[in-house]
C-alpha cells in the first residue's frame, strides 16, 4: 500500500504552480509512473497535486507557425493516434506507440513521460545508490547489463523515455511554468547530465511543471523515425534505441539529427554522426560509416557491451529505412 | 450481488433511483458510505488530509458514494469496498494488466490509478460486461475458445479485448497481439486468447 499522501487537484495552472512551491509536494499527471515511485518509496511527499484538472494542458493543436502545440497532459495514446504527428512528426509517433503497453499509453502523459525516473534497479531497490544521496553507483561494479554504454559518470542510468530522444530529433522545445510565469527551453537542454548532478535527471525546479511541448513548423523534405530494441516483443523499455530526424535536399542530407535511447543517462546526441551524415547521399556506404560512428566513443560496463553493436546495427537499419526513393 | 449483476451495461449513468443507490451502496460498503451531499474533490473544496475524503465513483453505470483515503487505487476500492472482485491485484506495478478496467471506454490499469483521480470517470469491470444474467459476448467468446487456463488474467483480458474491439472492430491478428500486449498470461493462453478477439470481434454486434 502507498504511505499516507494529501491530495489536491488545482483547476488552475495557477494554483498548481503554486501548490507545488510549498515543500514536500510531487506533482501527478498520469501516476503510471509516480505511483510506482510512492509505493517503492523512491519519492516521499506528503501531499501529491494532480494535475488533472487543468484542462488547458490537454490536446493537440497546429500553433500560428505551422508547428504544433501538445499539452503536457496529452496521453501517449492520444500522441500515437493523432494523424499530423504521424504524417510530421513520424519519430514522435512512433516512439509514444512503442512506449509502454496499451493501457499505460492510455493513462500516462506526454510530460510525465519525459520527467519519469529512472529504471535502474538498483535505484528501484532498496539501495542507498548516489542518485538517492548516497555514496556510490553500485551499477558500477554490480549488475548492469541494463545500463549506459555513454555519459556514464557517477551514476550508469539510462533515461527510459522513448518520446523524449523522438522530440529532440524533432527539435521540440518545452514551456516551463513556475509562480513567476513560463519559460520555453530547447528539449535538449532540459536533460541533467549526471556528471553535472547525479541527483536530478531534469532542470525543473520545486514548483515548475511542464506545460506544453512545442514542435517547430515541418520543412518539406524532412523524414524522421524512432525504432527501439528490447528484450521481448511486448512492453519493455529499450535496450537501445534511436530517434532520427533528417533534412534532404534533393537526395542529399541537409541536417541530420541522430538521438540515442536506452543507452545514456539522457537522450544522447550522436553529434559525431550528425556531422558525418551533412551533405551526403545515404548510400551503403554512407550509412555503414554513419553507423560505425554512432558508437565510437561508448564505454560499456562488464555486462553491457552487447548495447554496442545493438545500436550500431539500430542505426543502421533505421538510417537504410530512412533513404529517399 | 446477483441484483447488481442482473443490470445490462448500457453505460447509461442517469437516473440511478434512491433504491438502486442504497442497493449499492449495500454491496459491502456500508462502512465508507457517505450519505450526506459533502463536496466532491473537483467542486470546491481541493484540498484533502490524508484523512477520509468522500468521492462519489461511476462503477458499470451505478453511481457509489464513498470516503476514501488520497493513497487509495482505484483497484483497492473496487475490490475491498464495492466488493467488485473481477480485477484482480497481480503485479501491482502496471505490469501484468489483471487489473485491467475501462475508464471512459478505454482499457486501464487500476492498480496505477488514485481512487480519486477516477472522480467524474465512467468505469467498466468485467462485472459489468454481463448481459444480465448471461456472459457478455466477449466473455462467451473467451469461454467458447476456451482462451484460459488458472483465469487469474482472464478478467483483465476481457476488458482489454472489450476496450480494443471498441476502437477497432475488426482487429487484425497483428493489431490484436499489440492491442493485448499490456495483459500477461502465467498460463500461456495467448494463441487461444487471440481466436477468442478474433471470434469476440465476429459475435459482437
Ligand atoms: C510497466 C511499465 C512499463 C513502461 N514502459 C515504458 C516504455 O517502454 N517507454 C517509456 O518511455 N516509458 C515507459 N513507462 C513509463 C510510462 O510510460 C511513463 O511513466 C508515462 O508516460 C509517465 O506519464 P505519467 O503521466 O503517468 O507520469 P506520472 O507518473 O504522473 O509522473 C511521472 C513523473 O513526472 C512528474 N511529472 C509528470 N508530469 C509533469 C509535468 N507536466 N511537469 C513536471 N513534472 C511532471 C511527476 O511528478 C513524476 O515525478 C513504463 C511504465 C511502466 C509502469
Ligand atoms: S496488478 Fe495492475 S498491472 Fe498488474
Ligand atoms: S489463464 Fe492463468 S494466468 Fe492466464
Amino acid at each position: 500500500m502507498i504511505p499516507k499522501i494529501a491530495y489536491a487537484r488545482p483547476h488552475s495552472l495557477k494554483e498548481a504552480v503554486k501548490e507545488l512551491s510549498a515543500p514536500g509536494t510531487i506533482a501527478h499527471a498520469g501516476g503510471t509512473d509516480l505511483l510506482g515511485c510512492l509505493r517503492d518509496g523512491i519519492v516521499t511527499p506528503e501531499k501529491v497535486i494532480s494535475l488533472s484538472g487543468l484542462s488547458d494542458l490537454k490536446g493537440i493543436a497546429r500553433t500560428g507557425d505551422g508547428g504544433l502545440r501538445i499539452g503536457a497532459l496529452t496521453t501517449l495514446a492520444e500522441v500515437a493516434d493523432d494523424h499530423v504527428i504521424n504524417e510530421q512528426f513520424t519519430a514522435l509517433a512512433e516512439a509514444a506507440a512503442s512506449a509502454a503497453s496499451p493501457q499505460l499509453r492510455n493513462q500516462g502523459t506526454l510530460g510525465g513521460n519525459l520527467c519519469q525516473r529512472p529504471r535502474c534497479w538498483y535505484f528501484r531497490g532498496e539501495f542507498h545508490c548516489r542518485r538517492k544521496g548516497g555514496e556510490i553507483c553500485f551499477a558500477m561494479n554490480g549488475r548492469n547489463e541494463f545500463h549506459c554504454i555513454f555519459g556514464g559518470q557517477n551514476c550508469f542510468i539510462v533515461h527510459p523515455s522513448d518520446s523524449a530522444p523522438a522530440l529532440v530529433a524533432l527539435e521540440a522545445r518545452v514551456r516551463i511554468a513556475n509562480s513567476r510565469g513560463t519559460r520555453t527551453i530547447p528539449l535538449d537542454s532540459f536533460f541533467v547530465d549526471p556528471a553535472k548532478d547525479v541527483t536530478r535527471e531534469n532542470i525543473l525546479r520545486p514548483g515548475e511543471i511542464i506545460t506544453e511541448i512545442l514542435l517547430p513548423a515541418p520543412v518539406t523534405q524532412m523524414r524522421s523515425s524512432y525504432r527501439k530494441a528490447r528484450a521481448r516483443g511486448a512492453w519493455d523499455f529499450a535496450l537501445s534505441g534511436v530517434a532520427i530526424g533528417l533534412r534532404f535536399n534533393g537526395k542529399r542530407v541537409d541536417q541530420a539529427r541522430i538521438v540515442l535511447s536506452g543507452v545514456a543517462p539522457i537522450p544522447w546526441r550522436a553529434v559525431e554522426t550528425e556531422q558525418a551524415l551533412a551533405g551526403k547521399i545515404l548510400d551503403g556506404e554512407t550509412v555503414a560509416r554513419a553507423a560505425e560512428s554512432a558508437v565510437r566513443s561508448a564505454e560499456p560496463l562488464s555486462d553491457n557491451a552487447y548495447k554496442i553493436h545493438l545500436t550500431q546495427g539500430i542505426v543502421h537499419e533505421s538510417l537504410m529505412a530512412l533513404r529517399p526513393e | 450481488m446477483e441484483e447488481r449483476r442482473a443490470e445490462p451495461h448500457d453505460g447509461n449513468t442517469d437516473g440511478v433511483s434512491r433504491r438502486d443507490f442504497l442497493r449499492t451502496i449495500g454491496v459491502g460498503t456500508l462502512e465508507a458510505a457517505v450519505l450526506s451531499a459533502a463536496p466532491l474533490p473537483s467542486e470546491g473544496a481541493p484540498a484533502h488530509t490524508g484523512d477520509l475524503v468522500p468521492l462519489v465513483l461511476t462503477v458499470n453505470g451505478r453511481r457509489n458514494a464513498l470516503e476514501v483515503e488520497p493513497r487509495w487505487t482505484l483497484l483497492y476500492v473496487l475490490r475491498e469496498k464495492l466488493g467488485l472482485t473481477g480485477a484482480k491485484p497481480g503485479c501491482e506495478r502496471g505490469e501484468c494488466g489483471a487489473c485491467t478496467v475501462l475508464i471512459d471506454g478505454k482499457p486501464r490499469y487500476s492498480c496505477l490509478t488514485l481512487a480519486l483521480e477516477a472522480d467524474g470517470h465512467e468505469i467498466t469491470t468485467v462485472e459489468g460486461l454481463m448481459q444480465g444474467e448471461k456472459l457478455g459476448q466477449v466473455q462467451e467468446a473467451f469461454v467458447q475458445e476456451d482462451a484460459f487456463q488458472c483465469g487469474f488474467c482472464t478478467p483483465g483480458q476481457v476488458i482489454s479485448a472489450e476496450g480494443l474491439l471498441r476502437k477497432t472492430p475488426h482487429p487484425g491478428v497483428a493489431e490484436i497481439r499489440h492491442g493485448m500486449s499490456g495483459n500477461l498470461c502465467r498460463c500461456g493462453a495467448y494463441d487461444h486468447i487471440v481466436k477468442a478477439v478474433q471470434h469476440a470481434s465476429e459475435i459482437r454486434k
